[in-house]
């Protein structure tokens, strides 16, 4: 009992981790049609960031606080140097320039940092609580707590504001969207500013637990990719229900069966989801009848 | 109030619309009829700003618009419904309606909307619906009244009757002449001519990307020519 217990609460812990990336890959796939692959690269400069300005004497929040403008600002350059000069470029040509994108974030990073594994302090001290014998790090719930936060603010943005209505109108008939007066240009920024913060805190939140250096973000951008899949690309329940399940599949996995073997669970389900279910768990929402 | 000369644009190296000129004067219904392929969505799409244009001019109340993106052109006064019910369909009909009216910040958009229910009753009774859920004649009300929540001084309407029942043609047809009496200026694309001339006051034909024949609804209507290749009657 608690044994499974500790996996699952390590599980849900990355899974809430996924969970954040997918549903910056979600966002920005919604308001542009773009699966953003440098995702990954905004988590890892939550981390560092955070880490470095710590490390030179900044208090943790602030330091966070940094890494998060420091995350938004790539991430509108991004959109803006990259992605909105190559409009109108098909699907795979944007993805391809994400990919790059991606490579030379990581490679800035190797120069401007290091190429050292780094970690934070856990946020409330480091002293694993008891729960029902299971050994949980008082990060856990930073981690979870702090992704429900996330979930709850995009939710009640998308849904109870003008700006969030307009985010999903463009996701679902870009056209239209354009046509009722809404510029779609400021919407996929907003978009990339949004996931590129989301990104950023999951790094931080995530760093005291995983520690951080300047290449995590490509690992994570694959799982998060896979649970975004999972739970139905452009789908925000779905990459949060996506993210939550390979993370207990990944704990449970490496438990029950073989450490070793952890990483693959995620390219696994990617696998069997293309090939058993393409549309994901939840499929599209848009119920359209022609 | 609307004027266009010489109008060009191309999907890459198709030109669709080969200098096309018209003008639509204030309070005025005009229709822009013609074949499949003729342009005509093309054009609606290009005085809205979400269609490149590769030449001519576009002016609005005498100003020069053509530069401007969809979104200025919108808070101009010209307003477009599209060709195909192109709703928001994972929203309900009333987001559908607020989105409408994006770019306002005046205080009457409820009494607009309420407008719109007025005139479509079924939205009015469907307004916590998604929109994708509706039939497709629902959808068709609901993108013109999404379009007459920006305010227009101009409307576009593409292919309002498109694949509907008769009895829904002429309630959609019914509502564009009570528009005009509200001092809408329209602009009206449709296949069906016959119809589409009947309500205007003046009309264009449009002949793969050129301006055919022009003239009013009526004198269009009894046109021998007009006749035989767009409405079907000797």
């Amino acid at each position: 009992m608690a044994e499974f217990l500790q996996f699952l609460i390590s599980g849900l812990t990355v899974g809430a981790v996924y969970a954040l990336v997918a549903l910056g890959f979600t966002l920005i796939y919604n308001a542009s049609g773009v699966v953003n692959f440098a995702q990954g690269e905004f988590v890892m400069l939550g981390g560092m960031v955070t880490v470095f300005a710590s490390a030179a004497g900044v208090p943790l929040v602030l330091a966070a606080f940094i890494a998060v403008v420091v995350a938004v600002v790539i991430g509108l350059l991004l959109h803006r140097l990259a992605i909105e000069p190559a409009r109108g470029a098909s699907a795979v040509t944007l993805i391809i320039i994400t990919i790059g994108a991606s490579i030379l974030f990581r490679g800035i990073a190797a120069i401007i940092f290091d190429k050292q594994f780094h970690k934070l302090p856990g946020f409330t001290g480091e002293t694993p609580i008891d729960i029902l014998g299971a050994a949980v790090q008082p990060q856990s719930f930073w981690v979870l707590g702090g992704a429900a936060v996330v979930v709850v603010a995009l939710y009640v943005f998308l849904e109870h504001t003008l700006l969030g209505k307009a985010v999903l109108a463009t996701a679902a008939n870009r056209l239209a969207a354009r046509l009722v007066g809404i510029n779609t240009t400021t919407i996929m920024a907003l978009a990339f500013g949004g996931s590129a913060a989301i990104g950023a805190i999951a790094g931080i939140l995530v760093t005291p637990i995983t520690l951080t250096s300047y290449d995590v973000g490509t690992l994570l951008a694959l799982k998060g990719f896979a649970a975004a899949m999972l739970g139905g690309m452009g789908n925000p329940v779905g990459a949060v229900v996506g993210g939550l399940l390979l993370g207990l599949l990944e704990a449970f996995g490496a438990g029950y069966l073989s450490s070793t073997y952890k990483d693959a669970f995620a390219f696994l389900v990617i696998l069997i989801v293309l090939f058993v279910a393409p549309q994901g768990l939840f499929g599209r929402r848009v119920v359209e009848r022609v | 109030m609307l004027e266009v000369e010489n109008l060009r644009s191309a999907y890459g190296r198709i030109e669709v619309l080969k200098g096309v000129s018209l003008e639509v004067h204030a309070g005025e219904v005009v229709a822009l009829v013609g074949a499949n392929g003729a342009g005509k969505t093309t054009l609606l799409r290009a005085l809205s700003g979400v269609q490149p244009m590769t030449g001519g001019e576009i002016r609005f109340k005498g100003q020069r618009i053509d530069r401007l993106a969809p979104h200025q052109r919108v808070e101009l006064g010209i307003t477009q419904s599209p060709e195909g019910r192109q709703v928001f369909g994972p929203l309900t009909v009333e987001d559908n309606l607020r989105l409408g009216a994006y770019r306002r910040r005046d205080k009457e958009i409820e009494q607009d909307r309420d407008r719109v229910f007025a005139m479509f009753p079924i939205l009015a009774e469907k307004r916590h619906l998604l929109a994708g859920g509706l039939s497709g004649g629902q959808q068709q009300m609901l993108a013109i009244g999404r379009a007459l929540m920006g305010r227009p001084k101009l409307l576009l309407l593409d292919e309002p009757s498109l694949g509907l029942s008769p009895l829904l043609v002429d309630q959609i047809l019914d509502a564009i002449v009570s528009l005009r009496k509200d001092g809408i200026t329209v602009l009206l694309v449709e296949q069906n001519a016959s119809a589409a001339l009947a309500i205007a006051d003046r009309g264009y034909v449009l002949e793969t990307g050129k301006v055919a024949y022009s003239g009013t609804g009526s004198s269009l209507l009894a046109d021998p020519q007009v006749k035989a290749a767009y409405l079907g009657i000797e």
